[in-house]
């Protein structure tokens, strides 16, 4: 059998806050720094969503199909590109229509409900599904929780939401001397298939590329000296054009690469639920605690690390109940949106190996400002959601 | 009766409290015939000169050197080489503040007689500088305006080393006025010795101290050795003419209560939060806010979250102009939870807007506030149900609001500065 590479982009842009002060509480509902999202997704339409969904379009029609790639694009950017850049959402359709590229599902908001309600993680998983159906015509079969944050206990509540493969971080600490190169199941449900991210040759391309320089023979190389079934490249969208700029040659290197890839008689692309039926699991993996793509720790500590993250979780999540009673749209709308990960992750306060990365995406200076700001915001909301229930 | 008065900053141009008091005292001395010669840093010419002369010390030349205090100025010279007094300042601002000094001392530092500087009048890095040449500037000015005035008063330790060259050149006596002392800005185990320094030999060389309350009376007394028969008490007033009370539109319907001041160790911000979270336990509609800046903020951000209790109780950071005004006007109840406060002007300002008070008695407000409720900075109990009472009991609040009006009120800088007339009639020959 040939390898299988399985090309996944994430796309996600978060819904900004604005400077919202405590004399704002009770008085102005509106959140948004609308001006920066505008702004921020102008920018990386330009130079990262449409030069590279064409890209990506020429090549699975220059490969006959053959060359396939899969993403999952949060509900909160589709928000987003139907406001600001809706040019975006039709090439990502025209990906769609190839038949080549295959939509994964995730959480709506971008939220950490699977850490917190399985209730309100349902509603949202749900929610994108209909959301990916509605905009880009398929329905999605594979799932990626936020941040690729997975236990079993995660992955047995996406099964039964109707999933039969989850992709998540091929963490050292829960495979030890496994490969991430191979397909896994979930032990206390052993028909999810896991797709495990191979974290060394995806960071190449996303994190190191600029800095090393390699072109698409050479990785193509490494790609072959790996031992496995699959070889599974996730990445942040965002990588092409606008973490790499172009004039680092990335897109050069993707133009390049799916021809090198075909053209090698051991490889060949396949996209998640592909993989799933063409191979079998080797094993079972047991994650008992929650693992995720972000930081040297692979965990939650990016977003639930100190004590101004879990209060804010904590406040936030204690409303779920409330907004299930009420099932207004306003304000499952406000609601999805505070859930967003990214408010929690400019909380962060880890400053050392991952403190740049964490710096690039945060509109705050301090980790103390966004929890400041933030938690004016939910009081705010948290204010409409009582006057709400007392007018029930 | 003329005053020659050695201050750091006037109004408008302020950077915290002494401003104001100057500006006070000034216009009440005026009230009660006392002229004054007002000397700062740096003027700007836009301050209210009615009720007294400014003189701006940036704008004289040192050029009156006398036999007698060549030794004085060595002295003075030798306190300003090395130093990197910083008031208010973080720990991360730190690194780069000692890294500054460093470069700037480099260049030779060296008096030159017969040349004007130029003072930044603030609360900067080269703070020691400025206050030692300030030293030589005001020698020149008591030189200078010698027959115009009877007595000397000095505001605070910046100035003490003024007020000592220009005694020392006229022989006219001199008070000087304690509105802060080091004990009062942080523990006793990291207070800076060279302002102790100033501070005591400003004390020992006036011919009276006064202290804006007797809490401040005793430390003067007590710790920095002074004769207790030169210290005089004479308590801060208020001026509230020309502020207005604005209204405005409450966003939340929960009581509000209010902790307003710089974040730091000395006012007692943790008490502050321990208190809140006791009362939250009790009463649901409440909301508490800390307005301020300082280098505790982080810490009580995260005491506050670790706590739970950051749907309830908020950060507004540094409030600047109206908004002040505007928390006074928003709240329900104000706390100053001082460890040491030597008057603490502001539950004055919130009695004014009708909000009751509570304060720590270790406050000199809190000799002269009787309808202020008055708890020690440590008892969380007390001030927990101090604020519980003001929030539950709507008749209490309303008489508390109404006499502390009334009390805020009779808190006149005349009173004040008549008493501080009579101090210079004391030592005036």
């Amino acid at each position: 059998m040939k390898k299988n590479i399985c090309l996944y982009f994430h796309v996600h842009q978060p819904t900004r806050l604005r400077l919202y002060r405590f004399f704002d509480i009770g008085k102005d509902s509106h959140y948004y720094d609308d001006f920066a999202n505008r702004t921020i997704l102008h920018r990386i339409a330009q130079k990262c969503y449409l030069p590279m969904n064409e890209l990506l379009l020429e090549a699975i029609k220059a490969s006959k199909g053959a060359f396939k790639v899969s993403f999952s694009v949060t509900g909160s950017a589709i928000e987003q590109f139907d406001r600001y850049a809706p040019e975006v959402l039709d090439s990502f359709k025209a990906l769609a229509d190839t038949g080549c590229v295959e939509f994964v599902c995730e959480t709506y908001n971008h939220s950490l409900a699977s850490l917190a309600s399985p209730a309100e993680f349902r509603h949202q998983v749900l929610k994108q599904k209909d959301t990916i159906q509605k905009y880009f015509g398929v329905e999605p079969k594979a799932f990626r929780n936020t941040e690729l944050i997975y236990s079993d206990a995660i992955g047995k509540e996406v099964y039964d939401l109707g999933f039969k493969t989850i992709l998540t971080e091929g963490a050292k600490h829960i495979l030890g001397w496994k490969s991430p190169d191979y397909v896994y199941s979930n032990p206390l449900q052993p028909k999810l298939k896991l797709l495990l991210r191979n974290y060394v040759l995806s960071d190449d391309i996303a994190f190191r590329f600029a800095d090393h320089g390699f072109d698409a023979d050479t990785f193509v190389g490494w790609l072959k000296q790996t031992e496995g079934d699959v070889i599974n490249l996730f990445m942040d969208y965002e990588t092409f054009g606008e973490h790499q700029s172009a004039n680092t040659g990335i897109f050069d290197f993707m133009k390049a690469l799916p021809g090198k890839v075909l053209a090698d008689k051991e490889l060949t692309f396949a996209t998640p639920s592909e993989i799933a039926r063409k191979c079998k699991s080797v094993g079972e993996l047991p994650v008992p605690e929650p693992i995720s793509w972000a930081d040297e720790e692979r965990d939650t500590s990016a977003w639930l690390g100190n004590e101004l993250q879990q209060d804010a979780f904590n406040k936030i999540y204690a409303l779920t109940e409330q907004l299930s009673i009420l099932d207004q749209p306003n304000l499952w709308n406000d609601f999805g949106h505070l859930q967003e990960s990214d408010h929690l992750y400019y909380m962060c306060t880890k400053f050392f190996s991952d403190g740049e990365i964490h710096k690039r995406f945060n509109p705050y200076d301090t980790p103390y400002e966004a929890f400041i700001n933030f938690m004016n915001v939910l009081s705010d909301f948290a204010i409409r959601v009582e006057n709400a229930m007392s007018e029930k | 009766m003329r005053v020659l008065m050695f201050g750091w900053e006037f109004p408008p141009h302020i950077a915290g409290g002494l401003g104001t008091a100057c500006e006070g005292i000034v216009k009440g001395l005026a009230y009660n015939g006392v002229e004054t010669l007002f000397v700062m840093p740096s003027a700007s010419g836009d301050e209210d000169q009615t009720a007294t002369t400014i003189i701006n010390a940036s704008d004289v030349a040192v050029d009156t050197i006398s036999e007698s205090t060549e030794e004085y100025l060595e002295k003075v010279k030798f306190i300003h080489v090395g130093s990197n007094m910083i008031p208010y300042v973080g720990v991360d601002d730190f690194q780069n503040v000692v890294e500054e000094e460093r470069r700037r001392q480099v260049k030779d530092f060296s008096i030159q007689y017969g040349q004007k500087y130029k003072f930044s009048g603030k609360y900067g890095t080269n703070l020691m500088e400025e206050v030692a040449r300030y030293a030589l500037v005001g020698g020149t000015i008591a030189m200078q305006h010698k027959d115009e005035f009877d007595v000397i008063h000095a505001h605070d330790w910046l100035t003490y080393l003024a007020g000592i060259a220009a005694k020392q050149l006229t022989g006219k006596p001199l008070v000087v006025q304690v509105h802060a002392t080091s004990y009062d800005r942080g523990d006793e185990k990291h207070i800076d010795t060279r302002v102790l320094d100033i501070e005591t030999k400003g004390m020992l060389a006036a011919d009276r101290v006064v202290t804006v309350s007797d809490l401040t009376r005793n430390i003067v007394i007590n710790k920095y050795g002074i004769d207790p028969a030169k210290v005089v008490t004479v308590h801060n007033a208020v001026d509230f003419s020309g502020k207005q009370n604005i209204t405005v539109e409450r966003g939340v319907q929960d009581k509000v209560v209010t902790f307003l001041g710089r974040i730091t160790f000395q006012k007692g911000p943790e008490y502050f939060i321990e208190a809140a979270a006791k009362v939250l336990k009790r009463t649901k509609n409440v909301r508490f806010v800390m307005a301020g800046s300082g280098d505790m903020m982080n810490r009580c951000i995260r005491m506050v979250a670790r706590m739970g209790i950051s749907d309830k109780f908020h950060f507004t950071g540094f409030l600047r102009g109206m908004d002040v005004q505007k928390m006074f006007a928003l709240s329900d109840v104000y706390v100053m939870p001082s460890v040491s406060e030597p008057f603490g002007i502001s539950p004055l300002e919130a009695m004014r807007t009708n909000v009751p008070s509570v304060i720590s008695k270790q406050s000199g407000a809190a000799e002269v506030l009787k309808y202020a409720f008055k708890v020690d900075f440590w008892d969380v109990d007390a001030m927990a149900d101090d604020i519980y009472a003001l929030l539950q009991y709507p008749a209490l609040a309303k008489f508390s609001a109404c006499e502390g009006l009334d009390e805020v009120n009779a808190l006149k800088w005349n009173g004040a500065t008549a008493k501080l007339k009579k101090v210079y009639e004391s030592v005036v020959k």
